[in-house]
């Protein structure tokens, strides 16, 4: 199986699935994330793929699925995009408090209403919250990569905690790129099955996802905040022994990119970081000093190193596929408080694009870093990129 | 060698809980995990049940247990049994206990994909007639005329307006291998009928009556009495659906007086004469409908 293939993101999520050999998938469809499920049930049925497949009836039946397998120790997988995942959103507050190590992949997608199945990124954002450890992918390759880092992150005795890994809807899922597959034999010595410690045992029965009332709550809370801190660790310990397995990594929560003496850097996350990092080039050729901050965990998220890789910059701009209405960007909400806890003061803007489905080009990348190099920030106002000022009375 | 009260093990598997005293649905997971064993995995999503039964550290349950979420017991049930099967475990029964609301009105969905998939599960319904851990409100397995604190009794509307949604029916139309009646009056009946889903191959589905004295105005020692009286006035039953039949276990010649199990209970007490009549032609009808249409 190892070799280069030509495939589609979702293609690539459901190939990285099948060597992580969970033993159960519970999925229910939904565009743009159709292909995974379609791919794992062919191999389902060409026997490529051992996994007990359940047709559940909704997306939250496959959050409910995953929790019912991890419970009892089994390896899971599932995968949703949108309005699937809010449906999900009770069962995935489940998973961490119970902590499951659960794997899911998001197709990112825009929320009803107004509907469309495009692209943005609201629906995983607007989950921050629900204690999953949410990684992002900038293309195939790295979507295939970080499947199989996601089991080794999850899984880790000293976190046990559920992970998203997201993929921009389209962009990625449906686009075709050469990715390189990995040797069946290192994804075993990568990412081998262990028993997780908080399973049901039917020799040693317990009981999972109980009550605990104001005594005993906020301790659990503690320590789940506690895993998905020390999180950070494993996932870097992840793409590192990713590289010595595969060759490839990611740097871990964050990858900078020629941000070292960048005056202006943009701080992004998903596929648009490939467009930003080609507008960077072209910058760099001309001589303008302008660096990309990909991040590629949000939770946990990456506060220090966020913190040090801006500390240089003159001008900051954040750009990212969601708002929360009357503040703004979540995002950029999440680099300011890096910033400020880390004592580095450099005057950042917020840039909101690609809301369903609008697309983001090497053009607009380019107008953002205009402004961020000639020193006029307006920092104080929430710029919709690509705009259609005529027919929406801005 | 058949179940009953000279036969059954002194083992306890769910004691220490919180419920209240009489409590009908804290004795049908009593007996139902006599039958079931120590080897059985308990899905119970949120209502009495698990609220009694799951507060930590203090944990009344003895085997193997998940408090799932509200909607998704039998989808929970689905996943434990997968991941239990891929890592061939053996000997060992997947058992959810779900209250009417958990069953008929939140959790069906999840329950028909259950039994669409035939997983081998058993699920077990146990009917208070209200959502009772949320301090009394109405389901869709409420009865007529039953005052809950969402559908109050006064001069205009006597409580509940509709009648208990025909659950058992619904659960045997997706052809499911077994689903049973039972009541907590009938403890023998209910053991059999546990036993039975237990050796089915495929999803099975008990549908319990447990009376609860707190919501249904009951003193707590006659919860056993109540429970048969509802099946001896002919307002439950006693039915099992196999092999694609349904059978009447009990078609009692006369049925005791519905006015007085009524009356016995203050949920009932706003009902009048035309109520009370209303009460009886529903359960007539569908007496007859069972007598034509079902063995006995
Ligand atoms: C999604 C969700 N909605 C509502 C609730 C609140 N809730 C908890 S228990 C309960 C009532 C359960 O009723 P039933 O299933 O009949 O069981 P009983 O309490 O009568 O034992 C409700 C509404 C919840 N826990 N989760
Ligand atoms: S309210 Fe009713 S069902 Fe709930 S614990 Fe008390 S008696 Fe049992
Ligand atoms: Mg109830």
């Amino acid at each position: 199986m190892s070799g280069k293939l030509f495939v589609s993101g979702d293609e690539a999520v459901a190939l990285a699935v099948r060597q992580a050999k969970p033993h159960v998938i519970a999925a229910y469809p939904i565009t743009p994330q159709t292909i995974v499920v379609e791919r794992l049930s062919d191999f389902v049925e060409d026997g490529s793929l051992e996994s007990q497949y359940l047709y559940v009836e909704s997306e939250h039946s496959a959050m409910c699925a995953c929790l019912g397998a991890s419970a009892i120790g089994a390896r899971a997988f599932t995968a949703t995009s949108s309005q699937g995942l809010l449906y999900m959103v009770e069962g995935l507050h489940y998973a961490s408090g119970s902590r499951f190590p659960i794997v899911m992949m998001n197709a990112n997608r825009s929320l009803a209403a107004p509907w469309s199945i495009y692209n943005d990124q609201r629906d995983s954002l607007s989950e921050l919250e629900c204690g999953w450890i949410q990684l992002y992918a900038e293309n195939a390759q790295e979507a295939y990569d970080t499947i199989l880092q996601a089991y080794r992150i999850a899984e880790d005795p000293a976190v046990m905690l559920p992970v998203m890994v997201n993929l921009d809807g389209f962009v990625l899922t449906h686009t075709y790129e050469l990715i390189q597959m990995a040797e069946q034999e290192k994804v075993d010595a990568y990412i081998p099955y262990r028993n997780f410690c908080n399973k049901l045992d039917l020799e040693k029965p317990k009981a999972t996802c109980i009550t605990a009332g104001p005594p005993y709550n906020m301790e659990f809370r503690y320590q789940q905040h506690q895993a998905t801190l020390r999180a950070a660790e494993t996932i870097r310990a992840a793409d590192r022994e990713f590289n010595e397995h595969f060759g490839r990594s990611y740097g871990g929560l964050l990858e900078t990119y020629r941000c070292e003496d960048a005056d202006a850097v943009l701080v992004t996350l998903g596929s648009v970081a490939g467009t930003a990092r080609c507008v960077v080039d072209a910058y760099r050729e001309a001589g303008k000093k302008v660096g990309l901050l990909k991040i590629r965990c949000m939770r946990p998220f990456p506060a220090e190193e966020t913190a040090a890789a801006l500390k240089g910059a003159k001008a900051v701009g954040v750009l990212e596929k969601d708002v929360s209405f009357g503040f703004e960007g979540v995002v950029h909400t999440n680099v300011n408080s890096a910033l400020k806890e880390w004592n580095v003061t450099v005057p950042t803007a917020n840039y909101v694009g690609g809301l369903g489905g609008r697309s983001i080009s090497k053009a607009d990348i380019a107008g953002i870093f205009d402004g961020l190099l000639s020193g006029s920030l307006n920092a104080s106002e929430t710029a919709f990129v690509n705009l259609r000022r005529d027919i929406c009375g801005a | 060698m058949a179940l009953n009260a000279k036969t059954i093990t002194n083992q306890e598997l769910f004691y220490g809980h919180k419920a209240c005293p009489g409590c009908g649905a804290a004795l049908a997971i009593r007996l139902a995990l006599k039958v079931l064993g120590e080897r059985a995995i308990v899905v119970i999503p949120p209502n009495c049940m698990s609220t009694v039964g799951y507060i930590y550290p203090h944990m009344p349950v003895f085997v193997n247990s998940v408090i799932p979420p509200f909607a998704g017991t039998a989808a929970v049930m689905s996943g434990i049994l997968a991941g239990a099967e891929a890592q061939g475990l053996k000997n060992y029964h997947v058992v959810g206990f779900a209250g009417d609301g958990g069953t008929a009105d939140i959790g069906l969905q999840a329950l028909s994909g259950m039994i669409d998939r035939n997983d081998r599960a058993i699920f077990i319904c146990y009917d208070n007639e209200a959502y009772m851990n949320t301090g009394v409100q109405k389901s869709s397995l409420t009865p007529y005329g039953m005052k809950t604190t969402n559908t109050p009794a006064g001069k205009r509307i006597h409580g509940s307006q509709t009648s208990k949604k025909r659950m058992f029916e619904i659960v045997a139309a997706h052809g499911i291998p077994y689903a049973a009646t039972a009541s907590v009056g009938y403890p023998e009946d209910f053991l059999a009928k546990v036993e039975k889903a237990m050796n089915t191959d495929g999803t099975s589905y008990i549908h319990v009556m447990a009376p609860c004295p707190t919501g249904w105005g009951t003193e707590s020692d006659v919860t056993v009495d109540i429970g048969k009286e509802a099946v001896d006035c002919g307002l439950w039953y006693l039915a099992e659906y196999e092999g694609g039949e349904f059978r009447l276990n009990r078609d009692p010649k006369e049925f005791s007086s519905a006015e007085a199990y009524l009356k016995a209970q203050s949920r009932f007490s706003a009902l009048d004469e035309n109520d009370f009549a209303r009460v009886l032609q529903e359960r007539d009808e569908a007496w007859a409908r069972m007598r034509r249409d079902w063995k006995k």
